[in-house]
């Protein structure tokens, strides 16, 4: 087990202003016992980045409503790359339909939760993968 | 969201029903509730069309006056958003209600990169009058009226829409647009705000202020309590919010040194209509009230024209399921429903597949005929307020007009509404109330049907609206192409004449309709703003 709890940024990138869900889930986040930076609205993929390397935090969670997860997501994954923290756990929440949950996965997407997904089921497998890596 | 919260005993027995704005339910209500919570028949209902009304604010209701269909719509090109528009007027829709993409609601141009992905996605894409001219190609101006559901920049649409108005010969005088035009609420849910709250408030009293002359049938400013309550306000909380917010932009507009008569009349309410439903009908006769009292006793308007809260009461997004999405076609009906028993002014459904994506025409055709089916089948059109006298209707309306009063002083308690907006105090409040409701659904100690009882397992998708990347091509094509035609010193003397009056503080609206004449885009023009003013700074969320 870590020692520290487990860190995650809660980011909402691109245009979309239905931050909801992103701030429901932090707060469950935080319940759990995780420490959560919530980004705010409006972010680039960069600030995004930025934000996760000088935070140093374990997880990367992205909320897209806007239904432009796939591009948005593609273009992360790459900047992570380049970044340097490739490695690091992404997941997605939002408006997903079922046809690219697979999508997402093959882009290196760990876990994607659609709306609706239970606060135990995010924060377990979160919890349990980001313990194990 | 929206169920009440429901005790029972050992016998499935009903004991005790808490609606959302925590007001309780009892089994039965008779003449001494009334009494108990001080109704009076002159004072707090009297005749429909009379102050305060609560009993609507047309004598005969619906008779005279059926409700406005008006469908959110709008999507990919121009092009294509006319040819819906077009489809859903013949369909009988009577008026507009335009959806704009992420980029224009943000001031970005399609061709800017922060607009990538997003393109005519959840609306469509607007970069200038040329787009317009498009957009609204042979729609009948004078007679079709267009919610414009932007924001940040709906000081911009607003010029632009009477410049292709004007365009197309109709008289800016006969014209009526909607625009939402309401910032505050922006930064309390739906977060498509750009700049800091000053001078967003600032801009609002622009356009109300040019409205008074040059648009007098323009409804400038649409109050929208209806993202507040998406975001985890309550019914109670929507409403009060809504009123101060409204008062906030009124006072702009006071300071200028104009009669609150002269404006007030053309201020128009969004509000959301999911949830229990005999507490929204109570919340919509207790709004008309509070704003009409509001505005006589706080600021003596002397007209009973000018009192009426005029109201868009639709939506209900929040109220629907992906799962067992065709659940939502019903839920629709019965949110309908609420809003035409209180006397709606216009109504609009979310369809039942908008838990994935913007709808289909099908979809979106199901819902204008949930709302022409009431109105013509089902007696809606009937009698005036055919509620009223209700004991127990009557004793809530009074009881969620004490709750709404409640949450007003709260806030009036520290500082204000732009006050507890640029704070974020109401942000991490509702946001912190959405999370125990979802809390409360997850555990099952709120009911919805589909997603914690009668659930069906394995869920489907529905036959969906497809984005694809071509729309956006085309569209950035064409602007590439507007930008190699117009005539480049005219955009740039417009623009300069932009920047100038912003900084003076003059109105903007004139500037900004010369700019939308010489084929300015919305993303030069937000630019100019974005200089001058800056942007709003999102407070924290712990």
């Amino acid at each position: 087990m870590n020692t520290r709890p487990i860190k995650i940024l809660v980011a909402k990138p691109g245009l979309d202003g239905h931050d909801r869900g992103a701030k429901v889930v932090a707060h469950a986040l935080k319940e759990a016992g995780m420490e959560v930076i919530y980004t705010g609205l409006h972010k680039t993929v960069d600030q995004i980045i930025r934000i996760a390397v000088q935070e140093d935090v374990d997880v990367i969670g992205l909320s897209i409503m806007s239904g432009a997860h796939i591009p948005i997501t593609e273009r992360l994954m790459k900047k992570a790359k380049e970044a340097g923290i490739g490695d690091k756990m992404v997941v997605v929440g939002g408006v997903i339909p079922n046809r690219d949950i697979l999508k997402l996965k093959e882009l290196g997407v760990t876990g994607v939760f659609p709306g609706g997904t239970p606060f135990s089921e995010i924060t377990g497998f979160i919890t349990e993968t980001a313990t194990k890596s | 969201m929206g169920v009440a919260k429901y005790t029972k005993d050992e016998k499935d027995r009903i004991t005790d029903v808490e609606l959302q704005s925590g007001i309780h339910v009892k089994a039965c209500y008779g003449p001494e509730d009334l009494e108990n919570v001080g109704f009076s028949y002159e004072k707090d209902l009297a005749p429909p069309g009379q102050y305060p009304f609560t009993r609507g604010i047309h004598a005969e209701g619906f008779r005279s006056r059926a409700w406005t269909t008006r469908q959110y719509t709008g999507f990919g090109t121009p092009e294509e958003s006319n040819e819906r528009f077009k489809l859903m007027i013949q369909h009988g829709q009577t008026g507009l209600n335009v959806a704009f993409d992420l980029p224009t609601q943000m001031g970005y141009d399609s061709d800017d990169p922060m607009a990538e992905g997003e393109v005519g996605r959840v609306g469509m894409a607007i970069d200038s009058l040329r787009d317009f001219e498009i957009a609204f190609k042979d729609i009948n101006l004078e007679k079709i009226g267009s919610g414009l559901t932007i924001n940040a920049v709906a000081s911009i649409m607003l010029a632009m829409y009477q410049a292709v108005a004007e365009k197309y010969g109709f008289d800016p005088k006969k014209i009526s647009a909607t625009p939402q035009n309401d910032i505050l609420k922006e930064m309390i849910g739906r977060g498509s705000w750009i700049f800091p709250v000053e001078p967003a408030v600032k801009l609002i009293g622009d356009t109300i202020e040019y409205s008074m002359t040059t648009l007098p049938r323009t409804n400038p400013v649409s109050i929208c309590g209806y993202h507040i309550r998406e975001s985890g306000a309550t019914p109670a909380q929507e409403i009060g919010y809504a009123i101060l917010i409204a008062n906030a932009y009124i006072d702009n507009v006071l300071k200028r040194g104009y009669d609150v008569d002269d404006f007030v009349g053309h201020f128009s309410f969004n509000l959301n209509v999911f949830g229990n439903i005999w507490e929204q009908v109570a919340k919509f006769r207790a709004a008309r009230k509070l704003w009409a009292r509001n505005l006589k006793e706080k600021y003596g308007v002397k007209k009973d024209s000018n009192m009426y809260l005029r109201g868009l009461f639709g939506g209900g997004g929040y109220g629907l399921t992906k799962a067992q999405p065709e659940n939502n076609i019903m839920r629709g009906a019965y949110y309908a429903l609420s809003a035409a028993l209180a006397g709606a002014q216009t109504i609009a459904l979310c369809s039942y597949d908008e838990a994935y994506t913007i709808p289909t025409p099908h979809s979106a055709i199901i819902s204008l005929r949930t709302l022409q089916l009431l109105m013509d089948e089902m007696g809606l059109r009937d009698t005036v307020d055919p509620l009223a006298g209700s004991y127990f209707i009557e004793t809530i309306t009074k009881e969620m007009e004490a709750k709404i009063e409640e949450e007003m002083a709260k806030i009036e308690k520290i500082g204000g509404i732009t006050q507890a907006v640029s704070t974020g105090h109401i942000q991490r409040l509702v946001s912190h109330q959405a999370y125990e409701y979802e809390k409360g659904l997850q555990s099952g100690e709120l009911k919805k049907v589909g997603l914690n009882i009668h659930t069906e397992g394995e869920q489907k998708d529905v036959e969906l609206h497809e984005y694809t990347g071509e729309s956006a091509e085309k569209q950035i094509a064409a602007l590439k192409e507007l930008r190699r035609e117009r005539s480049d010193a005219e955009v740039k003397h417009t623009l300069k004449e932009l920047e100038a009056g912003t900084r003076a503080g003059k109105n903007v609206m004139p500037y900004l309709v010369e700019c939308c004449k010489a084929y300015a885009t919305v993303g030069e023009m937000t630019m100019v703003f974005r200089d001058v003013y800056g942007e709003f700074q999102e407070p924290g969320l712990f």
